[in-house]
């Protein structure tokens, strides 16, 4: 077995839960002794169950959620059991073990359920056997088995050497919807007390004895190398201990990251900047509108939409697009990574431990079951720590320091300027409208650079709901070399707002309602209709506001949720105040509503920024953006009063924690046009552009 | 390298480092005290913020020299009671939590300052602390309940 390091959540007599950092070796196996139930539930005979949390924690809440899924459905005592985050096994996700795609509790929420049940029968056959009573005349209660004819009491540690051996129940019975004690319910965020006092664990803070740090300084030009290095100054500083290319970059090891961040900016390096130096956004702007100009291949084709758009009694277009964007998230990336010649151990805080597993498999040449990934607390991922770039090169640096555990730490300019950035876009719409106004075709032609699973580029416009009879979708890919990747809500981040702003257009063209609508294109959609109706009714959708002050609304499907938002703004001179927004979401059974708030609220904030704020800059095939001085994150005095209302759901979970970014954008902008007659076209929008 | 004196957390702590060190990685490298965050490397963010003498300070920008002799309380010094801590948990504001010490101690001067800030005063003293979480409407609630719990008029 794998040597684990973990956190571990301790017991409070408060009901609170304490996070702890074990490091020692034989500390934390003893911690693991006990017997497991299956791979999420094991219990010692002090009768303190250890959760695995198979997902990682970003913020997003899953060490609490899975644990109240894990613990509701197997009756364990809320107020005892720990949590910790496992190494790489298929049963935590095959082929992929991994937080993305806003999958973990959509994902995992059946299987994590019946997992627990299963635990919970094992015991129960367990106490039966030890009592000599047939397994219906025994229940379970706060990590106890109780025997229902004498009230006699097992606890599950007592149980659970005796419940392992119990075969595992292939259709365990589940708790009804009536019997949840934790599903449903807002528990405190387990992670919350760490959080506020300063040890939680993230990545960045891991320690280990003799550790060096180190920082790389990468070529600015993206599939660039360096040609030559002198590293005699750098070397020279106080601190630094070794100075030497890893191909794409120089890395400089010393003592402190400090030293590590000074010394690399004294290496001298001349640059192979390879093909890609001509990149500029003005010059991608051009090639992509070039390219729209020409058919691209097709994503969806409904219809006849050429005799549609010829037959239309008025036809409308429009050019939307939208800039790279950076992640950002506000723990700047690292990895701890010890190399030995017969094991890598990386620490670090991954969206997808399988990728990062084969990460340092590649560049160490280990096998697979020879590398260990210990997940730490994330500072933040939204996508981006879902790459392997990251990984690979603190693996190389460490396998240049072989047996010196070695922390490679990214500044906040390393992390602008060389992140797999949301892909820049030009998409081109054509609609068709009848006499009375309503849409009969929709073309959209979207140019955008290739990355990740088919239709990610397309998505939010390919699969959007409204009934409009002829629709074509095409796509240009142009691979123009830079590195592009998921950020969070992927192709809805860029096609949502050009979809729902371009749908206002329709409405507004013909001096429609643009609620009325898209209530009529949405007729069929009742899930669509459902949140777009709470969220125009909670904001008093039509109603009188106060001066200055206009409304717009956007709806989106995607993960598996549905999102409407009604944005409340007045625009002063060219500057954008968002006063409100009114969300409504439907995301199936919720887990725990606090959070489902905490990650719609989140991702509201998260898109506030593309809309009004930031985008990434390309000159000379380099990032312009150095710090958060030049992509400047949504900000507290920024921020709007923010309302969520949840639409009650028996279906299936949906996603969270990207169900909410898409829809924020149009909401500002159609409440824009409705303050002043500009459609932002361009994100995000700029002063120039409304004054 | 320069020997340098000062108060941590109220125990007096004496290190060997340049003297142009920033206070943010003796704290966090020399000192092992990693609840003062890095994010940015030049004041922009407030992920490191501390109270030196009880101002809050982005130690990210503070050489080590310039603290010799002077008070410096970080995160861990808040005692894990204080009222801005209590109303954070309270109000479960943290979601990753990386930039929530900053958040903390910036909350922490502010209440100390303005007994019950209006929500003016709050966007005024936070906003140089960025959440990539946009936890910021839980930080605007949690700072009026630390003003409650710390006796702050209504």
């Amino acid at each position: 077995m794998n040597r684990r390091h973990f956190l571990q959540t301790t017991a409070t007599t408060a009901g609170g839960l304490v996070l702890g950092f074990h490091l020692g070796k034989g500390e934390a196996e003893a911690q693991t002794a006990g017997a497991e139930l299956n791979a999420f539930i094991s219990v010692t005979p002090d009768n303190m169950v250890t959760l695995q949390i198979h997902k990682s924690e970003m913020g997003q809440g899953v060490v609490t959620s899975i644990s109240q899924i894990l613990a509701d459905e197997a009756d364990v005592d809320w107020s005892r059991f720990r949590t910790e985050f496992p190494g790489v096994k298929p049963v935590y996700g095959a082929p992929m073990m991994g937080t993305y795609g806003s999958l973990s509790i959509r994902g995992s929420h059946a299987s994590l359920r019946k997992t627990a049940a299963q635990a919970r029968e094992m015991l129960m056959q367990a106490a039966a056997t030890r009592w000599n009573v047939p397994v219906t005349q025994v229940r379970t209660e706060n990590s106890n088995v109780i025997n229902t004819a004498t009230n006699a009491k097992l606890t599950y540690g007592a149980l659970a050497a005796d419940a392992a051996k119990v075969p595992v129940p292939a259709n365990p019975t589940l708790k009804t919807a009536a019997q949840f004690k934790l599903i449903g319910t807002s528990p405190k965020r387990l992670d919350t007390p760490a959080k506020v006092n300063g040890t939680a664990p993230f990545g960045m803070d891991y320690k280990m004895p003799g550790m060096l740090y180190a920082a790389i300084e990468r070529c600015p030009v993206f599939e660039g190398k360096v040609k030559t290095f002198d590293g005699t100054k750098a070397k020279a500083m106080p601190g630094v201990k070794e100075v030497f290319s890893i191909g794409h970059g120089v890395a400089v090891v010393a003592t402190n990251t400090w030293a590590a961040l000074q010394a690399k900016k004294a290496v001298t390096i001349t640059w192979d900047e390879g093909p890609r130096a001509g990149n500029s956004t003005p010059g991608l702007r051009k090639m992509f509108a070039d390219l729209a100009a020409t058919p691209g291949q097709s994503a969806q084709n409904s219809g006849n939409v050429d005799q549609a758009l010829a037959g239309a009694a008025k036809t409308l277009e429009a050019v939307y697009e939208a800039p790279y964007l950076s992640h950002a998230p506000m723990e700047p990336l690292n990895a701890t990574v010890l190399v030995t010649d017969t094991k890598c151990d990386v620490w670090v805080g991954t969206q997808i431990q399988t990728v990062a597993m084969q990460a340092a498999a590649a560049a160490t040449g280990l096998k697979e079951d020879q590398v260990a990934i210990h997940t730490l607390y994330l500072g933040g991922g939204f996508g981006r720590r879902g790459g392997e770039d990251y990984i690979h090169e603190a693996v190389e640096v460490a396998k240049h320091m072989k047996g010196t555990p070695v922390k490679t730490v990214w500044s906040r300019e390393d992390d602008l300027q060389h992140d797999t950035y949301r892909p820049m876009s030009y998409t081109k719409f054509r609609a068709g409208l009848d006499a009375e106004g309503w849409p009969v075709a929709l073309h959209a032609r979207i140019v955008s650079p290739p990355f990740g699973q088919p239709g990610v580029q397309t998505e939010g416009i390919r699969d959007m709901k409204y009934a409009i009879p002829n629709f074509r979708c095409e796509q240009h890919s142009p691979d123009v070399g830079i590195p592009v990747s998921y950020w969070r809500s992927v192709g809805y981040s860029q096609n949502t707002p050009f979809m729902e702003s371009f749908i206002d257009e329709m409405a507004a063209a013909t001096n429609k309602d643009p609620l009325e609508f898209r209530r009529k294109l949405l007729a069929n959609q009742p899930r669509m209709l459902a949140v777009l109706n709470l969220a125009a009714e909670k904001a008093g959708w039509g109603k009188p506001l106060p001066a200055g002050r206009f409304r717009g609304i956007a709806v989106v499907s995607n993960i598996g949720s549905y999102n409407a938002q009604v944005a409340e703004v007045s625009v002063t001179a060219g500057k954008v105040k968002v006063h409100k927004i009114v969300c409504a979401v439907d995301c199936g059974v919720v887990v725990n509503p606090a959070i489902v708030v905490q990650q719609i609220e989140s991702g509201i904030v998260y898109g506030l920024g593309p809309a009004l704020k930031h985008g990434i800059t390309l000159d000379k095939g380099r990032v312009t953006n150095t710090n958060f001085n030049s992509y400047d994150p949504t900000r507290i005095d920024e921020t709007p009063q923010i309302e969520v209302h949840i639409v009650p759901s028996t279906a299936n979970p949906g996603g969270t924690g990207e169900a909410s970014t898409p829809a924020t954008p149009p909401a500002v902008f159609n409440a824009i046009y409705a303050a002043t007659k500009k459609r932002i076209r361009m994100l995000p929008a700029k002063a120039a552009d409304l004054a | 390298m320069a020997a340098i004196t000062f108060n941590l957390n109220g125990t007096n702590k004496t290190v060997d480092v340049p003297a142009e060190m920033p206070l943010l990685w003796v704290l966090r490298d020399t000192l092992a005290m990693t609840g003062t965050k890095f994010g940015c490397g030049m004041a922009l963010c407030g992920a490191c913020t501390v109270h030196i003498e009880g101002t809050p300070t982005r130690s990210c920008v503070t050489q080590a020299s310039s603290v010799s002799g002077k008070k410096v309380t970080t995160i861990e010094g808040l005692g894990g009671n204080h009222p801005v801590q209590r109303a954070w948990i309270e109000s479960d504001v943290p979601q990753c939590g990386y930039c929530q010490s900053g958040q903390i101690m910036t909350a922490a001067a502010l209440v100390a300052k303005t007994k019950s800030p209006t929500d003016a005063d709050i966007d005024e003293a936070m906003r140089g602390n960025i959440c990539r979480c946009g936890t910021y409407q839980s930080i605007r609630k949690a700072i009026h309940l630390a003003a409650t719990l710390q006796g702050g008029r209504a």
